[in-house]
């Protein structure tokens, strides 16, 4: 089955590049650790889910691009074509004169509209290319105006227009200082129009990843070129191909609707984040040699301490005794917090991944009351190895780990809204104080429940 | 891509537009090296075969034929636009997008305003409704004008209003040059004031400019390049004041200098719109995110380093330097002091090779030195673009939506109770029909009003903060 993938805004375009690039590189990355056989699978599978086949042989990727102003898609379109190895289609873009200038209101209530049909009937175009829809996979951001606002909109959309098929919505949170001065409003509008209409939000921090660049990866001068570059693979890892259970040659045929099953139990918590391990240079990795157990018990301590990367993490932080309560309700001010989780899935790629135990992820201790284990953990082992990583190690959890950064951003924009700063921007486009208020609420609610996991 | 047209008014803003002319042509003939008309030149040129008579001759791709600006020039006497006609950039303004009169305002805001307002209106309309036809999407007007004096000051914000009626969706971006202390037109503090309540009500963004900020910075520049200690040498091809390169010519033309650190402004806020980068910022985001309140749009702006200004080869300073030196009180384009203000807002916008991890090292630096308004600690806009200015590796301009515009405002208000309390000149604007003494009080009153709303900010400024009680749900 296949994911049709939608780029929305100058964030969600970038990113998107990089993803299906990685995609690629990976699938065709020769050797894999595994026989010719078994790569050619993947290959093809990789293909099915993201790439189609134009006639001269060069795969397309299944995506649409959307943006208010053209500057973005114009570099992404020739970066694509640059490599000669994969490309965008040529029709697959809506553009317009003039971006949202960051105003959600503009993205969601003049640009939505306005521009419905058009981009509507792109991605019907390009469903209609897949034998089987596993699902939409939308990039944006929450920070400006089209990726949040007109984001918004366009998943709303799809709820309505495509009510079987699944929806992913890969959100990037800004830097909690600046780059967008109304970024926390725009944020709680865009994240309380998707809680609504999206079936998982899949979360990432850029300050998560800045540090994963900086402390992991040694770059001195951080451009937002590698920040795409680290969220891509972990985007990869996540989403290539896995085996599924008949083993060899056989992967998954629906990778959303999996995803979905083992990780949003309830509509209720939809927030999802991923951690990866080993992240580094592709220098140092040479140099490198890990073990199953090694990785996965740094992951397992990123998780329960809510580290975002494999070092600095917190050893002190333990999971409750078992069979006794959490010691006490989560109060979003205290700093070293155990983790709650609703549900886990670790997917491990590369050598000897049949010895990898993952016990560790069974104890009931690190998950809510109201789940097994058994329903609330998963894993998902492949023996293709992923990029040139001889293992590596991705989690995807629902778990409390985002509460903090969405309190902080509800408790900014809350700020900020009192004071009725920068309202008339909104207003003057229909997004009334009544909506912001909706807004909160949802979100206050969404904190609460997380909270009393 | 969205276009834009500018509004040159008056002496100054005449003169000011053409430096701005110039520099734009030279910044779009080093980065468009194939002479291609593309989107980025479309911003402010049009592409029109000149052998085509009549309007037929726009060219809306390949290569470029003749181009001409997309420009609007207002003036009440003849002299400088004639000039400017006269001179090396006489080709790229379209001869028919002029509007222009003898007799001149007298340095009086209601000649201006009201006499030439209502003779002109016609015609000022027709030329800005040509300009905007020729534009595929018009996303804003910027208009440039002095305060102190008579045209400028009156019609270019009698224009103010006539654009927001006929144009309102685009957004009016007012470059204003205010009188300093020292200036020898006597009645400015009255054209000041009367012009600032038209700002008030119909421009959607200022940058206020004092021509003794800008001198102050030519000598700045002029002490670098004359201490010999940073072995400057003469840049032949970078952007600034003389189209010649010369710095000696420099000195006998000072406005030219000075007039050109103001078109630099304006091209670098909008290079981030026109040219690519990995965080772009259009010309409505600055607004959306700067404005606050519809009342407070007055951004107070700092281009460092001030090299970029001059055609000098200073080996290139540290970059965290050029950060440091777009908060000091000696790199603002008005007499202001922001770091010992309260800032409301904040935009970086970096050209250059900056990456996203420079600013943001830099933002985390000098944040503790910087008081923020307390709904908005982390007021920060920012955008990279990826072309840097001419001949230069890289450039900042900070613009700030700060209370350090207050003194400005109140100085000016001393300035005119001083004349006013006398009468002084009185009789030249009351004898212009339309005029009555409510205009002054009424002007003046819109002055008191926005000084109070910063006022009440500034009162804020010490007061912890606190993070407000939030939504209680029942679970």
């Amino acid at each position: 089955m296949s994911i049709v993938t939608v780029q929305l805004g100058q964030c969600g375009n970038q990113i998107g590049f990089e993803v299906f690039d990685a995609l690629f590189n990976d699938s065709h990355c020769p050797g894999g650790l595994c026989s010719k056989r078994e790569n050619e699978a993947y290959q093809a599978s990789c293909k099915e889910r993201f790439f189609s086949e134009e006639e001269n042989g060069v795969p397309v990727a299944r995506a649409v691009l959307v943006d208010m102003e053209r500057k973005v898609i114009s570099q992404t379109l020739s970066k694509a074509a640059r490599s000669g190895r994969w490309k965008y289609g040529q029709h697959s873009c809506f553009c317009q004169k003039q971006g949202s200038g960051n105003n959600w209101a503009y993205g969601y209530s003049v640009h939505g509209p306005r521009h419905k049909e058009s981009i509507m009937n792109l991605i019907q175009k390009e469903v209609e290319k897949c034998d089987s829809l596993s699902g939409f996979f939308i990039i944006m951001s929450m920070a400006g105006g089209t990726g949040s606002g007109l984001g918004a909109f366009v998943t709303q959309n799809l709820q309505d227009q495509y009510s079987s098929a699944l929806k992913m919505n890969q959100i990037i949170w800004p830097y909690g200082t600046g780059e967008v001065i109304v970024q926390n409003y725009n944020s709680i509008l865009t994240l309380s129009h998707l809680y609504r209409s999206s079936d998982a939000l899949l979360v990432h921090e850029n300050d998560a990843v800045h540090k994963i660049c900086a402390k992991l990866m040694n770059i001195k001068q951080i451009s937002f070129c590698d920040i795409n570059q680290v969220l891509a693979h972990q985007l990869g890892s996540v989403f290539q191909p896995t085996y599924s259970r008949e083993g060899s040659f056989h992967y998954r045929r629906n990778p959303l609707g999996d995803l979905m099953e083992n990780l949003v139990p309830h509509p209720e918590f939809k927030m999802l984040g991923v951690r990866n391990i080993p992240q580094m240079s592709e220098n140092s990795l040479a140099y490198s040699t890990f073990t199953w157990a090694g990785l996965l018990k740094h992951l397992r301590q990123m998780l329960i301490s809510n580290a975002k990367m494999e070092e600095g993490i917190d050893w002190q932080v333990r999971p409750p005794l078992s069979g006794l309560p959490p010691l006490g309700k989560m109060s979003v001010n205290k700093e070293t917090h155990f983790n709650t989780s609703i549900a886990n899935l670790v997917i491990l790629r590369g050598k000897d991944v049949h010895s990898a135990d993952v016990g560790a992820f069974k104890d009931p201790a690190l998950y809510t009351s109201w789940l097994e284990p058994v329903h609330a953990f998963n894993v998902w082992k492949t023996q293709r190895a992923f990029r040139k990583y001889e293992k590596s190690a991705a989690l995807v959890s629902n778990s409390q780990s985002l509460v903090k950064p969405l309190d902080m951003i509800v408790g900014k924009a809350w700020n900020m809204f009192a004071s009725r700063a920068y309202l008339h921007q909104y207003t003057k486009f229909g997004i009334e104080e009544e909506d912001f208020l909706d807004s909160f609420t949802l979100l206050e609610q969404v904190i609460a429940s997380y909270c009393n996991l | 891509m969205t276009q834009s047209v500018v509004v040159q008014v008056g002496q100054c803003g005449n003169q000011i537009g053409c430096c701005f002319w110039d520099l734009a042509l030279r910044e779009h003939a080093a980065v468009n090296k194939k002479a291609i008309y593309d989107e980025a030149i479309s911003s402010f040129f049009r592409n029109v075969d000149t052998r085509v008579v009549g309007d037929g001759g726009s060219i809306s791709k390949g290569k470029i034929c003749s181009l001409k600006a997309r420009a609007v020039l207002i003036d009440m006497e003849e002299g400088v636009v004639n000039e400017i006609l006269q001179g090396p950039l006489r080709d790229v303004f379209d001869s028919k997008q002029l509007i222009t009169d003898i007799s001149g305002s007298g340095n009086n805001w209601a000649v201006g305003h009201k006499v030439f307002g209502s003779l002109y209106q016609e015609k000022i309309l027709e030329k800005l409704r040509k300009s905007a036809e020729h534009c595929d999407c018009l996303q804003c007007f910027f208009i440039i004008h002095s305060m102190g004096g008579g045209t400028g000051s009156g019609l270019g914000t009698f224009l103010l209003k006539v654009l927001e009626d006929e144009f309102p969706e685009v957004y009016r971006f007012v470059t204003s040059i205010y009188p300093s202390g020292e200036d020898d037109v006597i009645t400015s503090p009255y054209n000041s004031i009367l012009a600032m309540k038209e700002l008030n009500e119909h421009a959607d963004c200022v940058l206020p400019i004092d021509n003794q900020s800008l001198f102050d910075i030519i000598s700045k520049i002029d002490l670098m390049m004359n201490s010999g200690k940073l072995g400057a040498a003469i840049k032949p091809k970078s952007l600034v004041t003389s189209s010649t390169g010369v710095f000696k010519k420099r000195q006998e033309k000072p406005f030219d200098a000075m007039n050109n650190i103001v078109a630099n402004l304006l091209l670098n806020l909008t290079s981030s719109a026109r040219f690519e980068g990995s965080l772009n910022m259009d010309l409505n985001e600055i607004i959306m995110n700067l404005v606050p309140f519809p009342q407070l749009h007055y951004l107070v702006s700092s281009l460092t380093p001030l090299y970029t200004l001059a055609d000098v080869n200073i080996p290139p300073r540290r970059l965290d330097q050029m950060f440091s030196d777009a908060f000091s009180k000696d790199h603002q384009l008005i007499r202001a002091d922001p770091k010992h203000s309260l800032y409301l807002a904040c935009a970086l916008m970096v050209r250059g090779n900056v990456q996203i991890s420079d600013l943001r090292r830099n933002i985390e630096r000098l944040k503790p030195s910087l008081q923020f308004v307390s709904w908005n600690q982390e007021g920060w806009k920012t955008s990279l673009c990826s072309v840097p200015p001419v001949g230069h590796s890289h450039s900042l301009l900070a613009l700030a939506n700060n209370t350090c515009v207050k003194p400005t405002f109140i100085d000016l208000r001393e300035r005119f109770i001083r004349l006013y309390k006398k009468k002084a000149h009185l009789h030249h604007y009351l004898q212009i029909e339309g005029m009555e003494e409510s205009c002054f009080t009424e002007a003046v009153s819109s002055l008191s009003a926005l000084v109070q709303e910063y006022n009440q900010l500034d009162a804020t400024k010490s007061m912890p903060v606190e993070d407000l009680p939030r939504l209680n749900i029942a679970m």
